[in-house]
């Protein structure tokens, strides 16, 4: 079987917080590959270390006041201290990021289609109209509808799913290499949540793009990842395959966190409709 | 006679315009109508609009309906007197979603905590201490958090302390709305556990309202849903639902995600997705 080269290579990623009492470690020795069109799951509770992983990834940490040591390479590019300039032309382009409360993704300000547009003409070397429909046609592949009138209005008009929605189909019209989600659907009700991972789920099979999916949901992984990394305390304790995660779980934070969830019991009726 | 009866509750927001402006005002709640016995738990389910918060709010007195009722142990939430009401918010607490603006930041827990009593109850120094320890202790916190301030809480600890001070003065129900949503799964699960257990000791009520079937089939005696401001269906056996095909309903059971990777793209049963073999 022909093994693709990874998207994103991680390799020794520390984290540190620098203080007047030195460096206080955040994240330990994170090692991640992302294929592409494959999912990395990365779940853990809050205070974990998902998201300082995220940011560190995308250089979006403040150099004064944290020390990100390891390589993380993007197709082989290594990103760690590349100069800002350079990040600003990879972030958006090469890597999407979905972030967890869609309002702030936006400026209130300006309407979606001024921010579109904006986004797509900062990364490529559309014209405005040519910019336009690549913003309606990408607002019509998320399922939303009216794009164009979608366009004219302003985030707040906008429900949270729709919003993230929106957020996505900017990240797909550029084509991303990677997409971090980060908690894409923490912020969003049940109604939505299932609707913005299966268009997330599109976007990996049909633009091959790879994904890091950072979530505290076992639900959220369930239906989507294919890979995950469980995260405490700043470091991996367990990575294995989604199913073998589940079924076989190796480390005794991993055996909690599936046992963390309000479950149904075992009731005798729902019993017989197991396949 | 029921705990809460809530009676054809109907109400817009804003509905007070000016007669020069024409404007649709669509109904939030539309006849709703529910009880609660005492000593059990009603699950409110229903994606956001649905009007469930809203409800909250009727039920708790903090928005009169412009029509039906809310009669709570007896009497009408919206015809009593002052004492009664007084009387009444006693008995009927609430604990929020968002835990960090639910409580003063420059208060501390012990503060937090003690403000009904101190409101309601004339308690020695000695005798509050001693309630605000044991409130402390009931929802898994100690005394020693007792002078610290809300920044040094996690959401999920600071819950609890807003279900101690729910607590304080001995309610015979809670309204809980969407007050586990802002926790992660772990902390969720905790907090659920301890809110069971508060329950069966203090033969509390419950209105859980949220939008995630799984925490509210974990804790509800009875499962109500709402959809665009009606009640779309009430199961006194909570596994109706699953079964039921009632769209609205429908649709919240189709959108739960899988228990297991296995059950990702299901073409079984959609009961099977709920399920979990070991």
């Amino acid at each position: 079987m022909h093994t693709q080269p990874n998207v994103l290579q991680v390799d020794n990623l520390n984290i540190a917080a620098k203080s007047s009492r030195g460096a206080l470690p955040l994240v330990r020795n994170v090692n991640l590959e992302l294929k592409p069109g494959k999912v990395l799951g990365l779940i853990g509770e809050s205070g974990s270390g998902k998201t300082v992983t995220s940011m560190a990834l995308m250089q979006l940490l403040d150099q004064r006041a944290m020390q990100v040591q390891g390589s993380i390479q993007l197709n082989g590019q290594e990103l760690n201290g590349l100069a800002p300039k350079a990040m600003r032309n990879i972030r958006g382009k090469e890597i999407g990021f979905i972030m967890q409360n869609p309002m702030n993704a936006f400026t209130p300000v300006y309407t979606i289609g001024n921010q579109f547009v904006e986004t797509i003409r900062t990364h490529t070397g559309l014209g405005k109209k040519q910019a336009v429909e690549l913003a309606i046609a990408s607002l019509e592949s998320m399922n939303l509808e009216e794009p164009a009138k979608l366009m004219k209005k302003y985030p707040f008009q906008l429900s949270g799913g729709m919003l993230q929605r929106v957020m996505i189909a900017i990240s797909m019209s550029l084509r991303p290499a990677v997409v971090i989600a980060d908690e894409p659907t923490t912020a969003l009700d049940v109604t939505n949540q299932l609707q913005v991972l299966k268009e997330l789920d599109r976007l990996r099979t049909e633009c091959g793009t790879a994904i890091l999916l950072i979530s505290h949901d076992l639900g959220v992984i369930s239906q989507l990842a294919d890979e995950v990394a469980v995260m405490r305390r700043g470091e991996i304790v367990e990575q294995a395959e989604v199913c073998d995660l589940f079924d076989r779980p190796q480390h005794e934070y991993t055996k909690k966190l599936l046992q963390a969830r309000p479950m149904f019991s075992g009731n005798e009726a729902l019993s017989r409709l197991v396949i | 006679m029921s705990l809460l009866e809530v009676k054809d509750i109907t109400h817009s927001y804003g509905a007070s315009h000016s007669f020069w402006r024409k404007q649709d005002v669509k109904p939030v709640l539309s006849g709703v109508s529910l009880s609660i016995e005492e000593g059990t738990c009603l699950g409110l389910l229903g994606s956001s609009g649905a009007g469930k918060s809203t409800l909250g709010k009727v039920i708790l007195g903090l928005e009169k309906p412009q029509q039906g009722q809310v009669i709570f142990q007896g009497q009408d939430v919206y015809a009593m007197d002052a004492k009664s009401r007084q009387q009444m918010r006693r008995n009927l607490q609430v604990v929020f979603q968002d835990s960090y603006s639910s409580v003063n930041p420059r208060l501390t827990a012990e503060k937090i905590i003690a403000e009904p009593l101190e409101n309601y109850e004339k308690l020695s120094a000695g005798e509050q201490n001693r309630a605000i320890a044991s409130l402390l202790e009931q929802v898994g916190l100690s005394s020693s958090d007792m002078k610290k301030y809300p920044r040094e809480f996690s959401g999920g600890q600071l819950q609890r302390i807003n279900i101690a001070r729910a607590l304080a003065l001995k309610p015979k129900m809670i309204v809980l709305d969407e007050s586990v949503s802002s926790l992660d799964m772990v902390t969720q699960t905790t907090i659920l556990n301890l809110l069971q257990d508060l329950k069966t000791m203090h033969g509390l009520s419950y209105l859980f309202i949220t939008h995630d079937i799984r925490a509210a089939y974990s804790i509800s005696d009875t499962m109500a849903i709402m959809d665009n401001g009606q009640i779309a269906g009430v199961f006194h056996d909570k596994d109706e639902v699953f079964t039921s095909q009632q769209p609205a309903v429908k649709s919240l059971v189709d959108a739960m995600l899988p228990e297991h990777p296995r059950y990702r793209n299901a073409a079984a049963p959609k009961e099977a997705k709920k399920l979990f073999s070991r």
